[in-house]
């Protein structure tokens, strides 16, 4: 019995093959395994080969599987494109239609007419649920995994459609069993049943920004960061809040900011290119003290670059990528579940700071769609930080300005917002002084910087690096992102091997926590930075920052592909 | 009660002796006092250039961001506080050059702002290059030879692209200009009010003189219907853009009425923590 199981399905994009996937994927985690999904597809709409691999566990994997035991091909090509990955003994399951070959090695290949029987069952469409049902069947399991889901998704076309659709799927199951039947070496340990969640990076993020109030989000679409968007549109109408398509990323930043500086928690998603455009006005929010969260789900750069693909490459212009010096907040969640609470927390953080904080992702972590533990609410709290009182908009005379930019201890003033009587100032991104009247004297000048970059100086947010493993490692690893599950599960071999190995991840990259990294880099022989990238961004700014080690080198990804655990145990492995 | 006094505060505006924008603030300053608005009511957002300060020099909430932005952050202060009279400012570069995606789109939207522009057809702040606005053939520090672009007319621009409220003014008659900016306010929608206002010193063309010479007024003219959209366009053409008075202006709904879930309550006053029912029903919608 196994584990763990590793399943594709492949075809032409436009033909249904994500939402083959999903079906799959979601009739499987409401059973209690664990699933990781991640999709391959191109920057076109119809057309171009795409596939959707999944990865179904009784414990929680964030990786894709090294290897593949199961193929369900649409077309040649996915045998073509996929069949490397095939693990010794894996199994094509392919429509008997374009009488499919599979390549010279151990694998098995059925031949199943997907399309003949879907047609059969009233439409040729209906192929992917012919081959939900041969999959359900090798792996010995009911199509009643299956009927709440196509409930959910075709009772509002009818209850034929929905009969049409479990008929199919019976069919297949069918055909298999006499063709085949279940194969005893794909059988799963049973898993435990228990209620979880299936979700991606960006529906976590989209989720995250609702729960923690935020309520204006103008934005313009992009791979990989459009869903963000998408989730909310679904949502912010129910609660009061406004979803905007802006006609550029410059309109949706500047928007963003209008409406922070009226009072609403506002947000934008966006990715490379966009993040870019923005650049000019996320230095606006520094300097005028606008707390306002944007999200940047990177993908393969520079320029148009790789839009569909994995990247980690924006570490540098998130952090340096604004004319001038403003203090910014960079986090980077590495999980669904952390892009949740680390979006709730981004809120906090930039009402606390006032002032832009930065949530980076990447394609991987932003689009793969995960299984998740049931979110708990109470651990999110709503922190607007330091606004005035009644009191101190009292004190504010007649004809006076209220000091917005007043001098404090620790840099942050109270805010106001329009309408609140006694708060009237002024904002500009001019150097100001305490009431926000453009002011040019050398004094204020270096007062005020001083002033915005201490909300920030030698700090560093809490949880900012996470570590598993050994304490004095032979090598430890250091990584980012989506990474965090791929090298968990390179560890957890090492482990397996009693070799010594461990694991930092960097969750904040802005303030960059130098002094916690620099404590566990100082414990290991040799330090390795993963990262999808290739010059090594993450690796530098440890440098650039202090963080020292006489052994520390790179290990780099960067075809648009996430890391396979095997690389990462394979790469580490010939340190030791 | 406010009045004209108290959307006056004591700074000295950066603009030279003589600057058309003198009369643009002094004319938003009565308007906002002839009206009887709160100045904290008042949210003023500018763009940059020597028009962009004009958010300093009123007495209420003021934005001055970066440069041709004015729009998008306007848009943004008042989808977040739909009881607040926002008003946005610039100047013809800021608005008709770097801005001028904004503004077609801020038209299409239709979001209730009153976007004020001091059009002099030229850059001042930068010491006096062309602008969109400039006509063919003028001749500025960088076009010693006469510009060879067309010049940008923003009513014929801004009725194309279907605005719900058009008016120009002129900075030597605040009692026009102070009665346009009322209605602006008063019209539901996206208003704008581009108004012909002198830069005295990088621009001997468009003078006072000259525009008291070429501009015609609308509203001396007994015939004109503001609601006819075809004269509108018709007067505009006729007069080469410049005319002044309310050009056009109809009752279409506004973004936010189109908005579903979009609530009478301001968004800056709502409660920010969901039910944790709700929360809970939204998060089993992944399960």
């Amino acid at each position: 019995m196994l584990d763990q199981l590793s399943w594709k399905v492949g075809g032409q994009q436009g033909e249904g093959i994500d939402s083959t996937g999903d079906t799959f994927s979601v009739a499987l985690n409401r059973r209690g395994y664990f699933i990781y999904s991640y999709r391959h597809f191109s920057s076109r709409i119809k057309g171009g080969h795409t596939n959707s691999k999944i990865r179904v566990s009784t414990k929680s994997r964030l990786a894709n599987s090294d290897q593949l035991d199961i193929l369900i091909a649409f077309d040649q090509e996915t045998i073509d494109f996929n069949a490397h990955e095939l693990r010794d003994g894996g199994v094509v399951i392919a429509d008997s239609k374009f009488n499919p070959k599979v390549p010279e090695g151990n694998y098995r290949l059925f031949s199943v007419p997907f399309t003949k029987i879907a047609e059969e069952c009233g439409s040729a469409i209906m192929k992917n649920m012919v081959a939900l049902g041969a999959s359900a069947c090798v792996l010995g399991l009911s199509s009643d995994i299956f009927a709440d889901i196509i409930s959910d998704k075709f009772l509002r076309k009818g209850q034929q459609v929905v009969d049409q659709n479990m008929k199919a799927i019976q069919l297949g199951i069918d055909y298999m069993t006499e063709n085949g039947g279940v194969l005893p070496e794909f059988q799963l340990v049973p898993a435990d049943g228990k209620k979880r969640l299936y979700m991606s990076g960006n529906e976590a993020i989209g989720l995250g920004a609702l729960a923690a109030g935020a309520r204006v989000m103008p934005a313009y679409p992009i791979t990989p960061a459009s869903d963000v968007m998408e989730y909310l549109i679904k949502h912010f109408p129910k609660v009061g809040g406004v979803v905007l398509q802006t006609e550029d990323e410059i309109a949706a930043m500047t928007m963003a900011i209008g409406s922070s500086f009226a009072g609403a928690r506002s947000l934008t998603a966006t990715s490379g290119p966009g993040l870019s455009l923005m650049m000019e006005a996320i230095g606006l929010a520094g300097m005028i003290e606008a707390p306002v969260v944007i999200i940047d789900t990177q993908r393969g750069g520079p320029s148009t670059g790789l839009p569909t693909k994995n990247e980690q490459s924006d570490l540098y212009a998130v952090l340096f990528g604004t004319h001038g010096e403003i203090p910014k907040i960079v986090l980077a969640p590495s999980t669904a579940e952390e892009c949740f609470y680390a979006t709730a927390d981004a809120f906090n953080y930039a009402d606390k700071y006032q002032c832009p904080v930065i949530l980076i992702t990447d394609l991987a972590l932003s689009l793969a769609n995960q299984t998740v533990e049931p979110l708990d609410y109470n651990k999110i709290s709503i922190d607007r930080g330091k606004i005035a009182t009644p009191e101190q908009l009292a004190e504010v005379g007649a004809g006076q300005l209220f000091k917005r930019y007043a001098f404090t201890e620790d840099g942050i003033s109270p805010r106001v917002f329009p309408g609140m009587k006694g708060g009237i100032h002024h904002v500009t991104g001019v150097e100001h002084n305490e009431t926000g009247r453009p002011d040019e004297n050398a004094q204020n000048r270096i007062k005020m910087m001083d002033k915005r970059l201490a909300k920030l100086n030698n700090m560093e947010l809490p949880n900012s690096v996470t570590y598993a493993g050994s304490e004095n490692p032979d090598v430890l690893i250091v990584g980012l992102g989506s990474t965090m599950g791929v090298i968990d599960e390179a560890l957890e071999r090492f482990q397996a091997e009693g070799l010594n190995v461990a694991h930092a991840h960097v969750k904040v990259i802005s303030p960059f926590p130098a002094k916690t990294l620099n404590q566990y880099v100082g414990k290991a022989k040799k330090v390795v930075v993963v990262e999808n990238n290739a010059t090594g961004q993450l690796l530098h700014l440890m440098k650039h920052f202090g963080v020292e080690h006489s052994a520390m080198t790179s290990y780099l990804r960067y075809d648009g592909n996430p890391f396979l655990p095997v690389q990462i145990f394979d790469h580490v492995k010939g340190l030791i | 009660m406010a009045t004209v006094k108290e959307f006056r505060n004591n700074v000295r505006p950066n603009w030279c002796p003589g600057c058309g924008d003198f009369s643009v603030q002094a004319s938003i300053q009565r308007a906002l006092g002839n009206m009887d608005l709160e100045p904290e009511n008042v949210a003023v957002i500018s763009g940059i250039g020597c028009s962009g300060r004009i958010s300093g020099y009123i007495n209420s909430y003021g934005l001055h961001g970066v440069h041709g932005r004015a729009l998008p952050i306007a848009q943004g202060v008042k989808l977040a506080n739909r009881d607040l009279v926002v008003i946005a400012s610039g100047g013809d570069g800021d608005g008709f050059g770097i801005g001028l995606n904004h503004f077609m789109h801020a038209v299409r939207r239709n979001i209730d702002l009153t976007y004020i522009v001091m059009d002099n057809n030229i850059y001042g702040l930068t010491k006096g290059q062309h602008s969109p606005t400039s006509a063919f053939g003028f001749k500025a520090k960088n076009t010693p030879q006469g510009t060879i672009e067309n010049a940008l007319k923003p009513a014929q621009v801004a009725l194309s692209a279907g605005i719900s409220f058009l008016a120009q003014g002129f900075s030597s008659d605040v009692n026009q200009l102070t009665s346009l900016i009322e209605q602006a306010i008063q019209h539901r929608g996206f208003s704008l009010i581009n108004v012909f206002s002198p830069c005295v010193t990088y621009n001997k063309i468009n003078t006072y003189d000259w525009y008291r010479e070429n501009i015609v007024n609308l509203e001396q003219d007994e015939n004109y219907d503001s609601s006819n959209k075809a004269l509108a366009m018709q007067k505009v053409f006729e007069t080469n853009g410049l005319c002044t008075g309310l050009i056009y202006k109809e009752d279409r709904p506004v973004f936010q009425d189109l908005v579903p879930g979009y609530k009478e309550e301001a968004i800056t006053s709502q409660e920010l923590r969901l039910d944790d029912e709700y929360f809970a029903k939204v998060m089993n919608q992944f399960a």
